[in-house]
């Protein structure tokens, strides 16, 4: 590890790894640091992606695939299932894999990859960040670099520790608990979400295959007092119920964000990329995607500040701005959806799908669906009119 | 003071996250909480997925 570089960032995460990639191609030197002794491990995600969105970004490794899916099945708290239309297919990805992947080509790409690397405090001067504290495999050391990008997840200090606010509140984050379960009876092709006060407060419940007979089979959820059941103890009941033979191959506990992005994703010499800046879809928590959106913006305009010799805030709200136009504005939207779906009642989720099921299966796409809410939740109407206010 | 269960937790960050003093600090798998820090709230005792964390006298 060198003295200074001039991209330095935290995290080795789909959002690190990509924002490295992208800074280093435009000219920077890239510092990228991981905490955990490997990348792409552990993995708390439940690993799907749309299909065409990766391709778009990326192309597709045979490898990174666990199981593709192509249909979508929505399961309302009295069980009614609802087949939903898709149009495209859904890859459940192999993380450990593809993760570590994505931090190959940056290193391939020039930029330098510690694991072990616990950054524990910033270094900044006269109101600007400029490097990080870091225990490098035991040795505690600085580093200087004219931009440091927090790519650190939910749990972000970076942006605290330069003054952003990525603190989340009880009601924007969801608490999520995830089982790999194997020799479970599951349609391999098919993705499930289940809804309903009982499975999974304010959140839902997902079956992901991971192959014939295997899947990521988590949930997502908040909890307002000690009493009610944590993430954990809702999965096992879901589990226990829904399948007669199970083998638990892997329990992960997680945090998801489920508000929109951060006012400010900048400061002088500081970006917030990925979980730690909100950018995930806060309907379906998904971040890998819009993670390396960002991460492409945030590295190609660091290296173009670096380049032209500012890096204050002023300049490093292109970022922002190009975020926004990118994505931004649809997490946005995302996220006042996923207000308005909150306020259903599990009798009024039994009638929605009811009321689904009414119309022919190729027209229930996501939009009718939203329609069909709002006529059997008037009172939502007054919301959806703000979604597009 | 709340207590963290070393065998209970997962050392995912939603603890870290929800803080609002950010007095905890998460390393790869040990977890700090600071009691000068703390305002004891309870945030991180009703986030946390396995349940790990609760307070105690």
């Amino acid at each position: 590890m060198k003295s200074r570089y001039d991209v330095i960032v935290v995290g080795g995460g789909p959002a690190g790894a990509w924002t490295a990639k992208h800074a280093v191609e435009k000219g920077a030197s890239v510092l990228l640091l991981e905490k955990d002794p490997e990348i792409g491990k552990p993995v708390r995600c439940a690993e799907g992606v749309v299909k065409s969105s990766l391709a778009k970004l990326i192309p597709i490794r045979k490898e990174w695939i666990a199981q593709e899916v192509t249909a979508i099945q929505l399961i309302a708290p009295d069980e009614t299932v609802v087949d939903l239309m898709i149009g495209e297919s859904g890859v459940i990805l192999d993380r450990k894999i593809f993760d570590r992947d994505l931090a190959g080509m940056a290193s391939d790409a020039g930029a330098e990859v510690f694991t072990r690397a616990y950054v524990h405090g910033l270094l900044a001067d006269n109101g600007s960040i400029t490097g990080v504290q870091v225990n490098s495999s035991g040795e505690e050391v600085e580093v200087s670099g004219s931009i440091v990008i927090g790519a650190d997840g939910v749990e972000s200090r970076v942006g605290r520790w330069g003054g952003l606010k990525t603190h989340l509140s009880l009601n924007g984050i969801g608490s999520c608990a995830q089982m790999l379960l194997s020799e479970i009876d599951i349609n391999p092709t098919c993705v499930q979400f289940y809804f309903g006060k009982e499975i999974a407060p304010e959140g839902y419940l997902w079956i992901f295959p991971k192959g014939k007979n295997m899947a990521n089979v988590g949930l997502g959820q908040v909890r307002h007092s000690i009493h009610s059941k944590t993430a954990l103890e809702s999965l096992r009941i879901f589990v226990n119920r829904k399948f007669k033979n199970y083998t638990v191959l892997s329990c992960i506990a997680g945090g998801v964000p489920a508000v929109p992005t951060l006012k400010e994703i900048v400061g002088n010499g500081l970006m917030l990329v990925g979980d730690a800046a909100h950018q995930e879809d806060p309907i379906s928590g998904g971040g890998i995607i819009n993670a390396m959106i960002a991460g492409q913006i945030a590295g190609e305009v660091a290296a173009e500040a670096v380049r032209s010799g500012d890096v204050s805030k002023k300049q490093l709200k292109v970022y922002e701005k190009r975020w926004h136009k990118a994505e931004g504005k649809n997490v946005e939207i995302s996220y006042r959806i996923s207000k308005v779906k909150n306020r259903f009642s599990d009798e009024e989720l039994n009638r929605l799908a009811a009321a689904l099921n009414r119309i022919p299966p190729e027209k229930r796409t996501v939009v009718q669906i939203f329609k069909t809410a709002l006529i059997h939740h008037p009172k939502l109407i007054l919301e959806a009119i703000k979604l597009y206010a | 003071m709340i207590r963290c269960q070393d065998n209970q937790c997962d050392y995912c960050g939603c603890c870290v996250a929800v803080c609002p003093a950010d007095a905890i600090e998460l390393k790869v798998s040990s977890l700090h909480i600071d009691e000068i820090l703390c305002t004891l709230c309870l945030s991180c005792v009703h986030v946390c997925p396995f349940g790990a964390l609760e307070a105690v006298e």
